[in-house]
């Protein structure tokens, strides 16, 4: 799950105050042919602006204060690091080859990104902009998950079929968990007690106990009309206090909202085409999704656990970071 | 002759604690011993003229650097696993005894066999009394017989068969509604197999062979330095006056003259078939479906561009990989029941996990369909309905198959 900001120190909470107008809230989009990042002002919903990065940029995040957004431009095999005040590209960050996927620990220190063609998990420091670590993984990493403590890193292999956990400190792999066919998305509970593996192939998602580092439940999905080799999941996102998740159906253009204690589906949200990833507004009460193939996001309603808008934005949206 | 290959592990990891993950599984009490995995890739060494076109690159490690590149993700695999494999190369000479060196290395213990041979010599490998208890994945020979009739319980195809390749085409003439063709074939047993797929694909698909007609082979040079004259006027010659059609269909499985057809036939039509639109498992334009990543890695480890059957042995030697993964075991017997059950799947950049039909052990398999350059579509088409999965509308589904493996 991507998360917009952290904590919001005290500093920062006065500043918003300041004569600043009710939160604004930005949602930034890479869009992976388009090579952009699309602005959408989260309150109006509209798209703003559509900024050129480098060549296919993918995964995105924020850094935890909100000032930079980093981007993995993986035809260019590296890191791009945009001031969010300004928009301009101010350096890279040295990812490695091909990066898809990278996450941030909670201290904004370390960035950890998956290389897809050369098998590694690369560990930048960012205030150096150098590499501390190459960590060998299985074959064709892409997902990338990091504990909320920030002391464990997953990364799925989407060949090999296994989440490997990663000792932060060692840059060690403790435990590899089998998973089903091609997984893509591995994410954290806000808790740290689980970790959710989608299989895009195989079409489920695997509940991870992080305490004993076993499947504790696999979900499984079934859409009336739906042909089973179209439910392909790749995005998740469990809400804080664990009560639903969402998963990204891929090309059976739909997102499952789950029920996280039970594990059962509740219901299937017709979205866009190719849903991929989600993330959540730093409040949870929105969740957006980007669809590739129909280049736009959808804005879905966390509570109503409905879609309430789409916005069209650039060619193949990718992935999804939300500001306020 | 056989050369033993040895992959170095290339990775070294300090501790690697391997838990099964799976639900119901208990925890292994101890790290466990090494599992050995060796696959044997054979094949028997020939003389192939060069390819038609002067721009395919003369290849000779055809069919091996998948295995050779498969055996690298195996390990990548494996050692998080304690699975430890290795691939056996078995490159028999053209004047060599295949059946013999196939013998030897099921006599030294081999029983996981990448067969990289044309269907006689398969059938002649699967039906070695020794080789009962052996698994071999045909990765080469598409002859429709080896799905209908000469199934071998001990023998699993991944390269498709013709009628799959036909089909895959078929389906997309008749999605764009070009119904009528005109076929020409070449002379040779492969081309008039190929050929007759078609036909049978005409039948189911409702397509409609308007005239056929045979290219006569006299074996020629293919490089001459004034080559394009005589040939500019002879396709024409053997195309004009044809039933009215809406493309030209070639049928040229030995390479002859396909090549020469596109542009210069009579009548202003597309070619399809063993040139210009041409049904195949793998081409270097496929890009979908994560398909990028496995371009990228194989000329990263083995310096060009893979081909189909670089493909067909590369998911032979996954296919046993992921089926060792899966039930921790190397032996024949646990891998088949483990391949045949539903529980089998495999991603191989086509959009889908891969399974194997029950009844001929073929893998089901969308067929990308290729211009030159460029990727044009896959088969199975929208519209092609089935009611246990749209691959099965390509090549044998179980009524059309005299095979009942179990």
């Amino acid at each position: 799950m991507q998360r917009g900001l952290g904590v919001l120190s005290a500093a920062t909470a006065a500043w918003l105050t300041l004569g600043a107008a009710a939160e604004a809230r930005t949602i930034y989009v890479s869009n992976e042919q388009g090579n952009t990042i699309s602005i959408v002002d989260g309150d109006s919903l509209e798209l703003v602006k559509e900024v050129e990065v480098g060549e296919r940029p993918r995964g995105i995040v924020l850094s935890p204060d909100g000032k930079f957004l980093y981007i993995c431009a993986s035809e260019n095999d590296t890191v791009q690091i945009m001031d969010t005040e300004t928009l301009e590209i101010l350096g890279e960050l040295p990812s490695g080859p091909d990066p898809e996927v990278i996450v941030i620990s909670p201290d904004g220190a370390k960035i950890y990104a998956a290389n897809e063609d050369d098998n590694l998990v690369t560990v930048i420091d960012v205030a150096s902009r150098s590499v501390d670590a190459e960590i060998p993984v299985g074959v064709e990493p892409e997902g990338m998950g990091i504990s909320p403590d920030g002391k464990v890193v997953v990364n799925t292999s989407e060949t090999t079929n296994m989440a490997h956990f990663i000792d932060v400190e060692s840059h060690e792999i403790t435990d590899n968990i089998l998973v089903d066919q091609r997984p893509r998305v591995a994410t954290f509970t806000a808790d740290g007690a689980e970790v959710w593996v989608s299989s895009e192939i195989g079409g489920t998602v695997s509940v991870i106990d992080n305490g004993t580092r076993a499947i504790k439940h696999k979900i499984g999905f079934e859409i009336p009309g739906v042909p089973a080799e179209s439910i392909q999941p790749v995005g998740v996102g469990v809400t804080s206090d664990r009560s639903k998740a969402f998963v990204a159906l891929g090309p059976a253009n739909r997102v499952a909202v789950v029920d996280a204690q039970t594990y059962e589906v509740k219901d299937y949200l017709l979205v866009g085409q190719r849903v991929w990833q989600l993330a959540f507004s730093p409040d949870e009460k929105f969740l957006y999704t980007t669809n590739g193939v129909s280049n736009d996001i959808s804005v879905i309603d966390v509570d109503a656990e409905k879609v309430t808008k789409s916005v069209a934005v650039g060619s193949f949206p990718w992935g999804v970071a939300i500001k306020d | 002759m056989a050369a033993r290959f040895r992959l170095e592990w290339l990775y070294g990891l300090a501790t690697v604690v391997a838990i099964s993950g799976l639900p119901g599984a208990a925890a292994p009490a101890a790290a466990q011993e090494g599992l050995p995995v060796s696959i044997t890739y054979i094949t028997q060494e020939e003389d192939k003229p060069r390819p038609l076109s002067l721009v395919d690159p003369v290849l000779t490690d055809e069919g091996l650097a998948g295995a050779r590149q498969a055996i690298g993700e195996n390990q990548t695999t494996g050692q998080f696993l304690k699975h430890d494999y290795t691939l056996n190369e078995l490159i028999v000479p053209q004047d060599g005894d295949l059946v013999a060196a196939f013998k030897e290395a099921l006599a030294t213990g081999e029983t996981l066999f990448v067969a990289d041979v044309y269907g006689d010599q398969l059938l002649a490998l699967a039906d070695v009394p020794e080789a009962e208890g052996a698994l071999i994945f045909n990765s080469r020979a598409p002859d429709d017989e080896l799905r209908t009739e000469e199934c071998r319980a001990n023998t699993f195809h991944i390269f498709p068969s013709r009628a799959m390749k036909a089909d895959a085409l078929a389906q997309y003439l008749v999605w764009k509604q070009w119904f009528d063709w005109f076929l020409i074939h070449g002379t040779l047993e492969a081309d008039l197999a190929f050929a007759a797929a078609l036909e049978r694909a005409a039948q189911k698909f409702n397509g409609n062979i308007v005239e056929k007609r045979a290219y006569e082979y006299t074996p020629t040079a293919r490089r001459t330095d004034t080559g394009h004259v005589q040939i500019q006027r002879q396709i024409p010659i053997l195309t004009q006056d044809a039933e009215d059609h809406d493309v030209v269909m070639v049928a040229d499985e030995s390479d002859v003259f396909g090549e020469y057809v596109p542009f210069r036939t009579w009548d202003p039509r597309p070619v399809v078939g063993t040139a210009g639109l041409v049904p195949i498992a793998w081409h270097r334009a496929h890009e979908q479906w994560g398909g990028t990543q496995m371009q990228n890695r194989f000329e990263q480890g083995q310096g060009r561009w893979m081909t189909e059957r670089d493909y067909a042995a590369w998911l032979a030697v996954r296919s046993i990989g992921e089926a060792v993964t899966r039930t921790n075991s190397n032996e024949p017997p646990k891998l088949r029941e483990y391949l045949r059950s539903p529980q089998f799947e495999i991603g191989a950049f086509k959009g889908e996990g891969l399974t194997f039909r029950t009844w001929n052990q073929q893998m089901r398999q969308p067929i990308l369909l290729a211009a030159p350059r460029t990727l044009v579509s896959v088969s199975p088409q929208e519209g092609f309905l089935h009611q246990r999965t749209p691959l099965d509308s390509l090549g044998f589904d179980e009524p059309e198959s005299n095979c009942r493996l179990e």
